[in-house]
């Protein structure tokens, strides 16, 4: 970037600073949603239904309502009614539906799947309301529930929906059979993949609190002005009485992006009982009512030259959904663009099942898709008996293949060579069962890494105080991704002020508007922002010196004038300038203010954007016992400007981290009879611990990219997670000689 | 058969945390958890499930790593507790603190407190000196954003430096 008015960079971009909120955090002092402290709280425990497909005939609230403490229980028969969803239910399909997800609100006695909230206790202790809630006793009528995925699947359809409203849901390309025809290697297989659950180490909370009119929400979620929107629309009230606050989530991965049912719970009780209300769902209620990964089963059909070129690609997906909402898995997406195959095409399907809606989740689409993807293209590479990463070279896109656009930028080759060159790749031999550890079996596997940028309109405040200090203000939120931490530092280059004198606010709907903090997009969203909001406030300082008789920099060309250390001076020359406290104070000693709405301009007309990475994996298998034991994970990825490389390489840890619980352990289990979740909790639900975890190793690759937003960065938040269960299955496969196509890949599956 | 219960009883606690003592009236059924967070605004120690699975709610009970959610307050009483909140000097972090700041040991920073809880006391405990061994005498406290290699290189960077301390 060369443009004069850049600022020399002062240096905070791009170095391993700490935290800027790890103080809060490692002193227990940062305050998640449910530790708000506020006045004459009540609690909130939701009741469950039991069955997974019905309708409730009896709710029995009087012995749970008659409990010393209770306040109320809210149930079917007389929760507040909904004017909105009423009149969504009027007009049929035609509205959009006020709760954007399809909530259970107590409006009427259907039940969807098990665990669906039927009744909220309200009382005056977390113990009472707990003892309460055991106590509602119901009856329904029960139908015949559909759970089973592989019975199903032939219920299976096209789904018809614009993929988050942008990508269609098939695509077509070339001449597939022709493709097929003319291959020498054929690859004709069937991956499955199942519900998995998020899991964030926070559960989802929420303080309801109302002021007359005006409801405030602290609420653990990565959406806050969504949020807002949702339940102004839901209770008809508008957006404007409705605060939504955010300040420190535990964690989120795309589970808190929705406002679930008990937000809006929370609001309809509080108003209710004319208190703030605290509702903290349980570790067994995050199974279900507030989504997950779904079922995918992915059938992959491969041609392909002797020398490996791609002549035919075929990715048809077939995810779960609920019965009362579609949600995609959107699983082909990433085979669209990664490799160079002429005959190609993809499609989405969808099965209906009693359960709770699925939701984004960590690299959604991508992280499922590429499983089944990059573990064909090593089952290729052996049918070929070639080196996996040749393969996929052979196999590069130079541009979009889908598009045809050129990419903003992609430095996957690079990636490919430093992964190699890092894990020791030249060391593998090629066949199964070939490398040993004593009596272990030795496996080597690799895959590519992909997700796509994006970047919605986001807008922040920047505003320098005549103390020379700066606050930064903007809607989005830090889930631990180093949100705090990044803005800082692309403010303190900005304004040229230290990095300790500048604060960050997030999370608060009283600050300027920004997108949900998800898809990897907060850097280029509001990043950006801050960068534009930081360069307009540094351009008015500038101005003001530039301007003012009594600065030493009067007349001073413009892009002369240099601000570091919180001083402006002549380019040049030092000792000619002024600290910014100097500069205002002689000036009124009003605070300047810089503001931007930032929003994509014409580059995703014109360039194709993604990041790119590799990712190699090594382990060792128990012959007898079928154990895997993950050695080392190595990755590397380019991914445009590294804005501080150590939360970086922090958050691809955590993403790949949370791909190695995808590879071997991470699997929501539901009753084929009654639709029960029966592993909903950490213990039974697997998730990696230190002990199962090895060295991670991140390595970036270099990469400038001028087009992908003002700031150059592409986003980090879900690339980790991508190609890690393939390249786990490719390590496992190449220990054992055991191809397992269905996650996770537990013992059982390899003896 | 549910048992009804008359009226909220509560029962008088007497609890000795980060070196003062706090007096409260309890339902018998609140945990200990539950009292720092709900009753003392302690809110520091952390509920990630409130079953005994995730650490996130360790505190220390007469120097010895404990879970605060299946502990009852009541049961508490007579004992030397720490929490988070009373591991650092004042304004001067514990070096495990500082570790823990310096190697990124944490994202979302959840699981954080009962990480550091844990990791004190394991400087105490007949844990190896290898990474292994950390590992497997830190696998009650989870943490679903993967800090787990960045909290290990600050326990070991703490034992390596301030062995003379433990
Ligand atoms: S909250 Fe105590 S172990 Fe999870
Ligand atoms: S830092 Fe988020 S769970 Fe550990």
């Amino acid at each position: 970037m060369t443009s004069p008015n850049e600022p020399r960079t002062t240096g905070a971009v791009g170095a391993p600073i700490n935290r800027v909120d790890g103080r809060l955090k490692v002193t227990g002092a940062a305050r998640y949603s449910a530790e708000i402290p506020v006045d004459d709280l009540a609690y909130g425990v939701i009741v469950q239904s039991t069955i997974a497909r019905g309708t409730i005939d009896r709710i029995d609230a009087g012995e749970a309502e008659q409990l010393p403490g209770v306040i109320a229980v809210m149930t079917p028969r007389n929760a507040p009614k909904l004017e909105s969803l009423q009149k969504f239910e009027r007009e049929g399909s035609k509205g959009s539906r006020p709760t954007g997800r399809a909530l259970s609100l107590l409006q009427n006695d259907s039940v969807h799947y098990n665990g669906q909230p039927i009744a909220l206790v309200i009382a005056e202790s977390i113990e009472v309301a707990m003892h309460a809630a055991s106590l509602v006793r119901t009856t329904y009528r029960v139908d015949q529930p559909t759970i089973d995925m592989a019975t199903a699947l032939p219920s299976a359809y096209p789904s018809t929906e614009k993929i988050y409203g942008r990508e269609p849901p098939a695509t077509q390309r070339g001449d597939l059979q022709a493709g097929l025809a003319a291959a020498d290697v054929r690859l004709d297989v069937v991956y499955t993949t199942p519900m998995e659950t998020h899991n964030p180490m926070e559960m989802h909370a929420t303080i309801a609190a109302w002021d007359g009119d005006k409801l405030t929400l602290w609420d653990a979620t990565q959406n806050v002005h969504g949020v807002r929107g949702t339940i102004a629309k839901t209770l008809s009230i508008p957006p404007e009485q409705v605060r939504v606050i955010s300040h420190f989530i535990g964690g989120a991965f795309g589970g808190k992006g929705s406002a679930w049912s008990h937000v809006v719970l929370a609001a309809l009780a509080a108003r209710e009982v004319r208190r703030p209300v605290k509702l903290v769902l349980t570790r067994r209620q995050m199974f279900g009512p507030v989504g997950g990964r779904p079922h995918t089963v992915q059938h992959v059909t491969l041609g392909a030259a002797r020398d490996g070129t791609l002549t035919a690609l075929r990715h048809d997906s077939t995810s779960s959904t609920s019965t009362i909402e579609e949600w995609v898995e959107a699983a082909t997406l990433a085979t669209r663009i990664l490799y160079d195959c002429p005959n190609e095409e993809t499609s989405h399907r969808l099965v209906r099942l009693n359960v709770g809606t699925p939701t984004f989740m960590r690299a959604p689409g991508e992280a499922s898709g590429m499983f089944a993807l990059e573990s064909a293209l090593d089952e290729l590479s052996y049918e070929l008996r070639m080196d996996p990463i040749a393969l996929r070279l052979k196999n590069y896109a130079e541009a979009d293949p889908e598009s045809g656009k050129p990419w903003s930028s992609k430095s996957l080759r690079q990636c490919y060579a430093l992964g190699a060159e890092r894990f020791g790749w030249a060391r593998r031999t090629a066949e199964p069962r070939s490398m040993r550890d004593g009596d272990q079996l030795v496996g080597l596997g690799m895959a590519t890494a992909t997700y796509p940028v994006r970047r919605m309109p986001a807008s922040a405040d920047a505003c320098i105080y005549p103390d020379g200090r700066a606050v930064i203000k903007a809607g989005s939120h830090d889930l631990g991704t180093g949100t705090y931490t990044i803005l800082t530092q692309l403010a303190a280059d900005a304004l040229g002020i230290p990095l300790g004198c500048i604060r960050v606010e997030l999370g608060d709907t009283d600050l300027p508007q920004n997108p949900i903090s998800a898809g990897s997009m907060t850097v280029a969203s509001t990043g950006s922002a801050v960068h534009l909001a930081a360069m307009a406030a540094r351009e008015k300082l500038i101005q003001l010196a530039v301007t003012d008789p009594r600065s030493p920099l009067h007349v001073a060309q413009h892009g002369a004038v240099e601000i570091a250390g919180g001083r402006l001076t002549l380019h040049g020359d030092v000792d000619r300038g002024e600290s910014i406290e100097e500069l205002l104070a002689r000036n009124g000693g009003q605070p300047i203010e810089g503001r931007a709405d930032a929003k994509p301009g014409d580059e995703t007309q014109v360039y194709s954007m993604h990041a790119f990475g590799s990712i190699f994996a090594e382990l060792r298998v128990d012959p007898d016992l079928g154990t895997v034991r993950v050695g080392r994970l190595v990755g590397a990825y380019a991914a445009g400007r590294i804005l501080n490389p150590k939360t970086a390489r922090s958050q691809l840890m955590g993403g790949i981290t949370f791909g190695m619980g995808m590879a071997l352990m991470e699997h929501t289990i539901t009753d084929l009879r009654s639709g029960r979740y029966v592993n909903a909790d950490i213990a039974e639900y697997h998730i990696p611990v230190h002990a199962d975890v090895p060295g991670i190793e991140v390595f970036f690759v270099d990469e400038h990219d001028e087009h992908v937003d003002p700031i150059g960065a592409k986003g980090l938040g879900e690339i980790g997670m991508t190609g890690v269960a393939a390249a786990i299955a490719n390590a496992v496969f190449h220990a054992t000689g055991v191809r397992v196509r269905d996650l996770p890949i537990t013992l059982d599956k390899l003896l | 058969m549910g048992t009804v219960i008359s009226q909220v009883t509560t029962v008088d606690v007497e609890l000795r945390i980060n070196a003062t003592t706090r007096q409260l009236a309890l339902d018998p059924r609140t945990t200990l958890l539950d009292a720092l967070r709900e009753h003392l605004d302690l809110t520091g120690t952390k509920k990630g499930c409130d079953h005994g699975q995730c650490g996130a709610c360790t505190v220390h009970v007469n120097g010895r790593r404990v879970l605060s959610c299946l502990t009852l307050a009541v049961a508490a009483q007579g004992k030397d507790i720490t929490t988070i909140e009373g591991v650092a000097d004042g304004d001067q972090l514990h070096p495990m603190q500082q570790a823990f700041l310096d190697h990124d040991g944490f994202q979302c920073g959840y699981c954080t407190s009962g990480q550091i809880m844990s990791a004190l006391a394991l400087l105490r405990e007949p844990c190896g000196a290898s990474d292994d061994e950390v590992r497997e005498c830190m696998s009650g406290n989870l943490c679903r954003c993967g800090a787990y290699s960045n909290i290990i290189a600050a326990i070991q960077d703490v034992r390596a430096t301030h062995a003379h301390e433990a």
